[in-house]
């Protein structure tokens, strides 16, 4: 028997936001729907939302599930997480933040917080006509051909949740987790992403430090490369969305910075933009280094 | 809560005479059988007891009888004994619907040289006798079928298929771990070279099994050691699983006189689901089934949905969904069946034992039909026109397995 939290068995007995929604009758209100799964793969998620196209905020949200307790557990969290936010705001919603918001999942049954992000980024991409990512992903070559999964899907899977084996790529969106004969691709697939970023990390000669140098720096150059990764790393691509970042100051590993613009503006992207500032810093400059907003 | 137990395929509750038989082989009676003194000497006797006991269920002799860990070991331990007595063969014969202990030896063994044919069912999960017919060539060492199938209960016609068998003359390996008990066995007049027994099925603990091997069929043991079960069987006897399970055998062979009033309350169930909840189908043969299985398809909602739903008023049964297992694949068996994606996840079993009562089958009944009604209402399934649903199957069929 899975060993599910009291919110999983909460949620699953006592589901928030089932069902459809009206057809939107007033002009402005927007109402469209995300669907992903089968009744092939065992489960399948629609999930439904009313949008304010003035200010893209999604007033209601509901869902109908096909699946196992965590899978409408998983749904009802996503509709009662996502109420109130933006539609660029939820897009931001991770597998992941479903899955806390839940207490946790077993492994097995982290592609139940998956469907839930896929079915609202096909929702939003609905709602501002984007066709839907898979599309482009159905040029990238079929790897499991009995979930019928992607590599292009199972590469972002494997970035997004840091996996490392095929057996959590299987956990996760199940392809391997069929016939099996996919899963020494799977592997082959998981050594790509990580030596690619591997090859990233060499790819920046300028500021990459000599590891053995690492802990011999001084204050003032640490504090000066600190400055260059935001510099040449973040600023650019904070720029593109209209944002920056400044660097306030540095307390021993504490690295205080002020966000600025569209981001600093915005909740959920402080939390992403933090963490993936830390990521840079620590991989760039010291890997003990804490980013902290002021 | 008191809890409602309908899932004895999967384990029974171990009999009260069955516990107050062995409780003393736990205690007092501590002795090594094979000893010399008198002290270990009446430990085997109660040991040969126990034999004589199995030994009557099945219609056998008891220096026929070899006591086993689990079924999982019998079935393991015949199949390795038919190879190394066949050691010039190399094919092996058995149903798409077996146990993993028999499905999984077998995939191990291909790895190994061995050609295995996977015998299909149809919808109702019989197999074709003239497809076995066409499959046995002078290269089959061994046909492994199941006496009964622990998912949907269909019963297999053994002896016809023994028949068959012995003209070939392969050796023939049945396990009937679902079937002791539940269907009159008689060795004598049978035409099974080896049978496999599980002694938690029929209300003897966990631990202990049998696996009946006919005189003068060639035998070579998994397990090399001492001379315990003549040579067949190393290790220290297993003596309260022993003593446990022969009482159990003893209780069973009485009970299949009553097998029908378990049957009863099983039809009174799977009529009762079938006529107050829409969309459900019976997954099997509606005849040639075990007496005390019923499978169920409940269409357009997942099985471990269903189970957890019952789990709250202490229903006990079990699912071949996909959900269930971690294997992300609904059950093997249903597939080889050919069923529907819309039942093969939504399927319940449940196994009845004799000690289920009719007021309990009836709180079953008054329970389920709001539980799969609230399911189905959170569904995307179930609200669709049909049309969608035949298309998703369509889609199905058209994708490569």
């Amino acid at each position: 028997m899975w060993e599910y939290t009291d919110k999983v068995m909460d949620l699953f007995y006592n589901p928030k936001n089932q069902g459809l929604i009206e057809a939107a009758d007033k002009p402005g209100i927007k109402v469209v729907t995300g669907e992903v799964g089968s009744i092939a793969c065992g489960d399948a998620l629609r999930l439904h939302l009313k949008v304010d196209e003035a200010t893209n905020i999604i007033l209601d949200a509901k869902f109908q599930t096909f699946g196992c307790a965590s899978a409408i557990a998983s749904s009802s969290a996503l509709t009662e997480m996502i109420v109130g936010m933006t539609v660029d705001q939820a897009l931001n919603l991770t597998n992941k933040e479903i899955a806390e918001y839940l207490g946790g999942l077993p492994e097995e049954k982290m592609h139940c917080s998956v469907m839930g992000q896929e079915a609202l980024e096909a929702a939003i991409y609905s709602y501002k006509g984007i066709p839907l990512a898979h599309h482009e992903e159905d040029e990238s070559a079929m790897i499991c051909r009995c979930f019928g999964i992607t590599e292009t899907r199972i590469k972002k899977t494997i970035k997004e949740n840091n996996l490392t084996t095929a057996e959590q790529v299987t956990n996760y969106i199940k392809a391997g987790g069929g016939c099996t004969t996919c899963l020494s691709d799977i592997d082959d697939l998981i050594t790509d992403v990580w030596e690619g970023v591997e090859q990233e990390k060499i790819l920046v000669p300028v500021i990459e430090p000599e590891t053995d140098t690492l802990p011999k720096l001084t204050n003032l150059q640490k504090i000066t490369l600190i400055q260059k990764v935001l510099e040449t790393e973040v600023k650019p691509f904070l720029a593109a969305d209209g944002g920056d970042v400044e660097l306030y100051d540095v307390e021993g590993d504490k690295v205080k910075v002020v966000l600025k613009g569209a981001c600093g503006s915005c909740p959920s992207s402080t939390v992403t933009l933090k963490v993936a500032i830390e990521q840079k810093l620590q991989q760039l400059v010291l890997p003990s280094l804490v980013v902290e907003s002021v | 809560m008191s809890v409602i137990y309908l899932d004895n395929n999967a384990t029974t509750r171990v009999d009260e005479a069955v516990l107050a038989a062995m409780l003393p082989y736990l205690s007092e009676f501590y002795g090594n059988p094979s000893s010399m003194h008198t002290f270990g000497g009446q430990v085997g006797k109660a040991v040969k007891q126990a034999r004589e006991q199995v030994a009557a269920l099945l219609g056998a002799e008891s220096t026929e009888i070899v006591f086993t860990s689990c079924g999982t070991e019998g079935n393991n331990s015949a199949i390795r004994a038919a190879l190394a007595a066949r050691p010039n063969k190399t094919h092996i014969i058995i149903s798409q619907v077996e146990h993993a202990a028999v499905l999984n030896q077998c995939k191990q063994l291909e790895n190994q040289g061995y050609t295995v044919t996977y015998l299909s069912v149809d919808g109702q999960g019989q197999i074709d006798l003239a497809e076995l017919e066409a499959s046995l060539t002078g290269n089959t060492a061994l046909v492994s079928i199941m006496y009964a199938n622990n998912e949907t209960g269909v019963v297999f016609p053994i002896e016809q298929i023994g028949q068959i068998v012995k003209e070939n003359g392969a050796i023939f390996h049945v396990d009937a771990v679902q079937a002791a008990g539940k269907i009159p066995l008689n060795m004598k007049t049978s035409t099974v070279d080896m049978m496999t027994i599980s002694g938690h099925k029929l209300h003897a603990p966990k631990g202990i099994g049998v696996l009946y091997v006919r005189k003068g069929v060639r035998f070579r043991p998994m397990l090399i050691g001492g001379h315990q079960e003549k040579g067949r069987r190393a290790g220290t006897e297993n003596v309260p699983g022993i003593i446990a399970l022969g009482q159990a055998c003893e209780l069973a062979l009485q009970h299949l006189d009553n097998v029908f009033e378990e049957q009863a309350l099983r039809d009174l169930l799977e009529q009762g689901i079938l006529n107050t909840i829409p969309d459900t189908v019976v997954n099997g043969h509606p005849k040639y089934r075990l007496p005390n299985t019923t499978n169920i398809g409940f269409k357009y909602i997942e099985g471990e949905a269903i189970l957890l739903s019952m789990n709250q008023y202490g229903i006990c049964a079990s699912s071949g969904s996909a959900c269930t297992s971690g294997s992300l694949e609904p059950s093997h068996v249903l597939r080889a069946m050919g069923l529907p994606y819309s039942v093969l996840h939504g399927s319940i079993r449940f196994s009845l034992s004799r000690y289920t009562k009719q007021a309990e089958v009836e709180k079953v009944l008054s329970i389920l039909p709001p539980v799969i009604e609230r399911l189905r209402a959170l569904s995307p399934f179930k609200n669709d026109q049909e049309a969608w649903l035949q298309e998703q199957e369509k889609a199905l069929a058209a994708t490569p397995k």
